[in-house]
C-alpha cells in the first residue's frame, strides 16, 4: 500500500500559526458539532433507524462471508452490461492497470470524482508519472489540490482551510491548471463556487476520460451508485467517453433491493440530509450498450484488495470493511475533534482510519502501529455507526496486535507479528501520542499542522489513552483541557 | 497468477471454512442450500400512514426544504404554467427531451431545442433550460427520480443546463418511501437521484446551493382533474 502520509515534519512558522490555531479550532468544532447535531436529528426521524442499522451490518456481513460469490456475479454483470472487469491484488497493479488504460485513449488528462480509493492507492502521482494530469472536481477536493495539500475529513476535505486562504490558492493557482480565476476574486463562500463552477466546467464539457469510486455496487445487476451533492460526480459519470471507476472489493452488495437500506442510512449519517442532492446509478453502458449517447461509451471497473483480504482474513478485524465512509465517526470524536485529519497519516482519518488503515497497510510503520491508540475508547463512533462497527473493539484487539504480537496476514500469507520490539505496550504507546499529536508529518503540508497539532493536543487523555499525554514532552496545554472538555460534552450522558 | 485468481485465492483463504455454515463459499442468498443469510428486514417499508394528498404535500415541503421552488396545477393550467415559469427565468431556449409531450410547451415563448445524439455538450451548455418528466418522486425525502424515459431524455440534459423543470404526476408517480421508490425502478437504466439544487459546504461549512449541476431546480405537482 502506498500514500504513507508520513514525511519530514518541517517547523512551524509560528506567529501566522497563532492566529491560523483558532480559525482552524473554530472550524473543526463547528464543522464536527453541526454536523453531529444534524445527524441526530435527521436519524430521529426514522422510528425505525436500529433495524436499518441491523439490517445494514447483516447484508455487509454476510457479503464479506460469500465476498468471492458476490464478486463473480459482480463480473458477470458488469460484463453482460457491456462493461469491462480488471482485479488489482494491490496499488501498484491497481495503477498500472488505470494507467495502461487512459494512456490506451490517447488522452493525457482525466477528470476524477473525489475518490478514498484512488487517493489511497496514490493513483494521481501514478498518472501524474506517467505524463497524465488528474484533475480533481469535487470543490474541496480541487482546493486540496491546488493547495498542494491534503484532504482531512472525509466529507469536507477542505474543513482546515477557511475563505481567506481558499480565495488565496483559487488567486495564485487556478490559472495554472485551466481556466484562472476572475479578477477582483472575493472570499465569499458563493463567489468562490462561483469561480470553482466556470474553471471545472470547462474541464468537464471537454474531458473525454473520468475516473471515479463508487460508494455501492450490486452483484445482481452490475449496478454502481455514486453518491454526492455538487454535480461534478454527475459531469464525470455521464460527459466522458471513458469511465473508469476504483473501487474496494467489500462495496458489493448482493441485491439491487439491499440500497433500500443504505439510501436511508448513508445520506442521514453523512450530511445528515435526508438525501443528498445527487445519487447516481448506472449499469454497464446502459439499455442501449451505449449506442444512445446516454453516458459513456466504455466502462472500467477496477476491483481493488489492497489489504481487504488481509483485513477479512481477520475475524475481528474484518468488520472494518463493513464501513460506508459516511464519516458520522469522525463527527463525534474526542481525539479526532483535537488532531484533526492529517495526524492520522492516511487517507483515512478518524475513528475508522484507526480502525482501517493498521490493518490494510500493517503495523510495520510507526504511524499505523500507533493508530490504535489514538482513541479514547469512549465508544461514540460505535454508536453513530450505520453499520454498527465496534470500533472500541476493534482497537483493543490491534493494540493487543501491536504490543504482544501475533496472527496476521499480509498480502494473502500468514505471518506472526512480533511483540513490539524493546518497548513495552505502554512506550509503545506513548510513541504513538508523540507520532499522532506532535508530528503528523504531513508532507507539504507539513509546516502548520504541525502548529496546529500541538496547539491541540489535549493535555491528559482519559483511561488507557492516559499513556499518551504522562510525557514531559507534551509543551503546551490547550486553551481547554481535554478532560474538562469531556466532562462538560460527555459527562452527563453516560 | 492473474490480479483475479490472486484476489480470489486470498478471498478464500480468508474465509476458510467461515462461509460453509450458510451455504458454503460460492453460495448466496436465493440458491439453493443457502437461506436469506439472516438479513433482518423487519425495518419499515414506509414511515407513516398518510393519504395522497398527504403524501404530495410531504413531497413538496421536503423539496423546498432543499431549496427547490415547488408549483402546483392541473392538466390544464401546467401549459400556462410552464410558459410563465421560462418567462420568468428569462430563457430564451429550452431543451426538450424527445418525448416530452408537445402540449407542455404549447403557450410557452422559449425557442425548443431538441436533444440530439450528436449534441456536444457546448451545444448544451447555450441552452438556457430544459423541461422533463420524471420516472418517479419520493415524497419522504424529497426526491425526484429520472431513469431516461422518452420524458427525460440523456442524463446530460438535465445537467448542464442551469435551469431544471421537472414534472411530477401525483398521485400517479409519487411513492412515499425509498423502499417503495427501488420496487418500481428498473436498475438496468441510468438512474439519477435528484434532491434539491446541487449544493456544497466545502468552504467554511456555509451552504452554497448551485455549483455544477442546475443552480435552479423547480419541481411541477400535477394534480389529476378535481373529482
Ligand atoms: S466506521 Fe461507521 S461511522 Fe465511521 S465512516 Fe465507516 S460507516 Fe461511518
Amino acid at each position: 500500500m502506498t500514500a504513507t502520509h508520513l514525511g519530514m515534519p518541517a517547523f512551524p512558522a509560528a506567529a501566522r500559526e497563532a492566529v491560523r490555531d483558532d480559525v482552524l479550532r473554530a472550524n473543526l468544532r463547528r464543522a464536527t458539532h453541526t454536523i453531529r447535531d444534524k445527524r441526530a436529528r435527521a436519524v430521529s426521524e426514522l422510528a425505525d433507524w436500529d433495524r436499518l442499522r441491523a439490517a445494514g451490518k447483516a447484508v455487509k456481513d454476510h457479503t464479506l462471508r460469500h465476498l468471492d460469490h458476490y464478486l463473480l456475479r459482480l463480473e458477470a454483470a458488469v460484463t453482460a452490461a457491456g462493461g469491462t472487469v480488471h482485479w488489482a491484488a494491490d496499488a501498484a497493479e491497481a495503477n498500472r492497470i488505470v494507467t495502461a488504460l487512459v494512456l490506451a485513449t490517447g488522452e493525457r488528462e482525466v477528470v476524477k470524482v473525489k475518490s478514498m480509493a484512488t487517493q489511497e492507492i496514490g493513483l494521481n502521482e501514478a498518472l501524474e508519472a506517467a505524463g497524465i494530469a488528474a484533475y480533481e472536481t469535487d470543490l474541496a477536493e480541487l482546493i486540496v489540490q491546488m493547495g498542494h495539500d491534503r484532504p482531512s475529513h472525509i466529507l469536507v476535505p477542505a474543513i482546515h482551510l477557511n475563505r481567506a486562504e481558499i480565495r488565496e490558492v483559487f488567486r495564485t493557482e487556478m490559472g495554472r491548471w485551466g481556466r484562472p480565476a476572475p479578477d477582483g476574486l472575493g472570499d465569499d463562500p458563493r463567489e468562490l463556487a462561483e469561480a470553482a463552477r466556470l474553471h471545472l466546467r470547462e474541464k468537464f464539457l471537454h474531458a473525454k476520460v473520468a475516473v471515479s469510486g463508487a460508494n455501492f455496487m450490486v452483484a445482481e445487476t452490475g449496478t454502481m451508485v455514486v453518491f454526492e451533492s455538487e454535480g461534478n460526480g454527475r459531469m464525470c459519470l455521464t460527459l466522458p467517453e471513458t469511465l473508469i471507476s476504483v473501487v474496494g472489493i467489500e462495496k458489493v452488495v448482493p441485491t439491487f433491493r439491499d440500497l433500500e437500506i443504505f439510501l436511508q442510512t448513508l445520506p442521514r449519517s453523512s450530511t445528515a440530509e435526508r438525501m443528498n442532492p445527487y445519487t447516481t446509478m448506472w449499469t454497464g453502458l446502459g439499455p442501449s450498450k451505449g449506442a444512445d449517447g446516454d453516458g459513456p461509451a466504455a466502462f472500467h471497473l477496477v476491483l481493488l484488495d489492497n489489504g481487504r483480504t488481509d483485513t477479512l482474513a481477520d475475524e475481528v478485524g474484518r468488520q472494518a470493511l463493513r464501513c460506508i465512509r459516511c464519516s458520522a465517526c469522525l463527527n463525534v470524536c474526542p481525539v479526532y475533534e483535537r488532531a484533526g485529519g492529517h495526524a492520522y497519516g492516511s487517507v483515512y482519518p478518524g475513528p475508522i482510519g484507526a480502525i482501517l488503515s493498521p490493518q490494510l497497510r500493517g503495523t510495520d510503520e510507526e504511524i499505523d502501529a500507533s493508530l490504535p491508540y489514538a482513541s479514547t475508547l469512549c465508544g461514540a463512533c460505535y454508536e453513530v455507526c450505520p453499520v454498527a462497527i465496534d470500533i472500541p473493539e476493534v482497537l483493543l484487539h490491534l493494540r493487543e496486535r501491536v504490543a504482544q504480537g501475533g496472527p496476521a496476514t499480509r498480502e494473502g500469507i500468514r505471518v506472526r507479528i512480533r511483540p513490539a520490539r524493546g518497548h513495552t505496550a505502554e512506550r509503545a504507546a506513548l510513541r504513538a501520542a508523540r507520532l499522532l499529536l506532535e508530528r503528523p508529518g504531513a508532507l507539504r503540508a507539513g509546516e502548520r499542522l504541525l502548529s496546529r497539532a500541538r496547539r491541540l493536543r489535549p493535555r491528559r487523555l482519559p483511561g488507557p489513552g492516559r499513556a499518551w499525554t504522562d510525557s514531559r514532552e507534551l509543551p503546551r496545554p490547550p486553551r481547554e483541557p481535554f478532560r474538562d472538555w469531556w466532562a462538560r460534552e460527555r459527562g452527563g450522558r453516560a | 497468477m492473474s490480479g483475479r485468481d490472486r484476489v480470489l485465492g486470498r478471498i478464500r483463504r480468508a474465509l476458510g471454512e467461515q462461509g460453509a455454515g450458510e451455504g458454503g463459499i460460492g453460495r448466496a442468498p436465493g440458491e439453493p442450500g443457502a437461506g436469506e443469510g439472516g438479513i433482518p428486514r423487519d425495518y419499515l417499508r414506509v414511515h407513516g400512514d398518510r393519504t395522497p394528498a398527504e403524501s404530495a404535500d410531504l413531497l413538496a415541503a421536503n423539496l423546498a426544504e432543499y431549496r427547490a421552488k415547488v408549483h402546483r396545477t392541473d392538466e390544464d393550467g401546467l401549459a400556462p404554467l410552464l410558459a410563465a415559469l421560462l418567462a420568468e427565468r428569462g430563457a430564451r431556449t429550452v431543451l426538450v427531451p424527445p418525448g416530452l409531450p408537445p402540449s407542455w410547451l404549447d403557450a410557452a415563448q422559449a425557442v425548443r431545442v431538441e436533444d440530439r445524439a450528436g449534441s456536444t455538450p457546448y451545444a448544451l451548455d447555450a441552452v438556457d433550460s430544459v423541461v422533463t418528466g420524471c420516472a418517479l418522486a419520493v415524497a419522504e425525502t424529497g426526491t425526484i427520480v429520472l431513469d431516461g424515459g422518452p420524458d427525460q431524455g440523456r442524463r446530460r440534459i438535465t445537467l448542464i443546463p442551469d435551469h431544471h423543470i421537472c414534472v411530477v404526476r401525483v398521485p400517479d408517480q409519487l411513492v412515499d418511501s425509498v423502499p417503495q421508490a427501488l420496487e418500481r425502478l428498473d436498475p438496468t437504466r441510468p438512474l439519477t437521484w435528484i434532491s434539491g439544487p446541487s449544493a456544497t459546504s466545502d468552504i467554511e461549512l456555509d451552504r452554497v446551493e448551485g455549483v455544477h449541476g442546475p443552480r435552479t431546480l423547480e419541481v411541477v405537482l400535477i394534480n389529476p382533474p378535481a373529482q
